[in-house]
């Protein structure tokens, strides 16, 4: 028997931690938004920080429509990008650590989004997990959920599709 | 939220400052009239989705014309005080231009007791090619 031993644990973590990090450091829109993804095994869940500026109706208060939907979009997106670098860093083609936004393989582009709000966005973090229903060698179809203090009661779905990046010339 | 009479006349600029998003994102209410709205948001480093081509990202084109939407909703004859985003469907036809102010037009063209439908369009400074057009439901009171 001479299979290969497998990596430590921390080789692993970090390499994937690496990756995920270039993945989203680097778009200061997300950043600006402050959205962040928690991974566990090659599973992301978006988590977006409440923060004051999030509010659309300062009377209920409510977080503003357009917070929840691009928190939907970066969700699906971010699960795009990152499925395609998934198999690109564990294969070795690319090294994580030396990512960066000008050696990350490009991010798909959205082409449409539809989002159903299902109830009003309250003052708290939000959660989103998307799920690509269809990835093929053009378009993807995504679809995201998010939610705040209870799983089962989801705030607000999305369903999109996207422009996969064409291969590099190599 | 914000009342009938705050998103007309003078007031109406100080309506979408009252909004914390709105003002987070520089937006500028332009026009407002029966049912119709103009918001503008000026070019942001903040607004970037792809750092490698400094393209706005899509949910920044979003948050205006969903925010466009609902005043031009709020601004229908029949007076709705209050309203949401029930949905939203956005088709991104182009990137934005970096550098430019992106502006939004939006149309409340029917409004029942409990639902409005609004289109809506958002351009750059090349006001003949459209960066993005969405469609929505949007829910009101009385």
């Amino acid at each position: 028997m001479n299979q290969k031993r497998p990596e430590p644990v921390q080789i692993v973590k970090q390499r994937r931690d690496a990756a995920l990090r270039a993945l989203v450091a680097g778009i200061p829109f997300v950043q600006f938004l402050g959205i962040a993804f928690e991974r566990h095994g090659d599973e992301l869940t978006a988590v977006l920080k409440f923060d004051d500026m999030q509010i659309g109706n300062p009377e209920l208060p409510a977080l503003h429509g357009g917070v929840t939907a691009a928190f939907l979009e970066t969700a699906a997106l971010v699960e795009l990008g990152w499925q395609n670098l998934w198999h690109e860093i564990e294969s070795g083609r690319l090294d994580a650590e030396s990512l960066n936004p000008a050696t990350l393989p490009r991010m798909p582009k959205t082409i449409d989004i539809t989002v159903d709000y299902l109830r009003s966005g309250l003052p708290r973090d939000a959660y989103a997990r998307a799920r690509v229903n269809r990835s093929g060698r053009r378009y993807a179809s995504v679809r995201v959920e998010a939610w705040q203090d209870n799983r089962m009661r989801p705030m607000a779905q999305a369903t999109g599709h996207f422009l996969m990046p064409s291969p590099s010339p190599e | 939220m914000p009342d009938k009479v705050g998103i007309r006349g003078a007031g109406k600029r100080r309506f979408i400052d009252e909004l914390p998003f709105c003002r987070a994102m520089n937006m500028v209410l332009e026009e407002v009239g029966e049912g119709t709205a103009v918001v503008s948001m000026p070019w942001n480093d903040r607004l970037v989705g792809d750092p490698v081509t400094g393209v706005a990202h899509g949910g920044a084109v979003s948050s205006l014309l969903d925010t466009c939407g609902g005043v031009a909703v709020l601004s229908h004859p029949a007076k709705p005080s209050t309203t949401a985003t029930l949905n939203f469907r956005i088709d991104y036809m182009r990137p934005a231009t970096p550098g430019q102010t992106i502006t939004a037009h939006a149309t409340c063209f029917h409004l029942t007791r409990t639902v409005a439908f609004v289109r809506t369009l958002a351009t750059d400074e090349d006001k003949a090619n459209p960066v993005a057009t969405a469609t929505g439901a949007f829910v009101v009171q009385a």
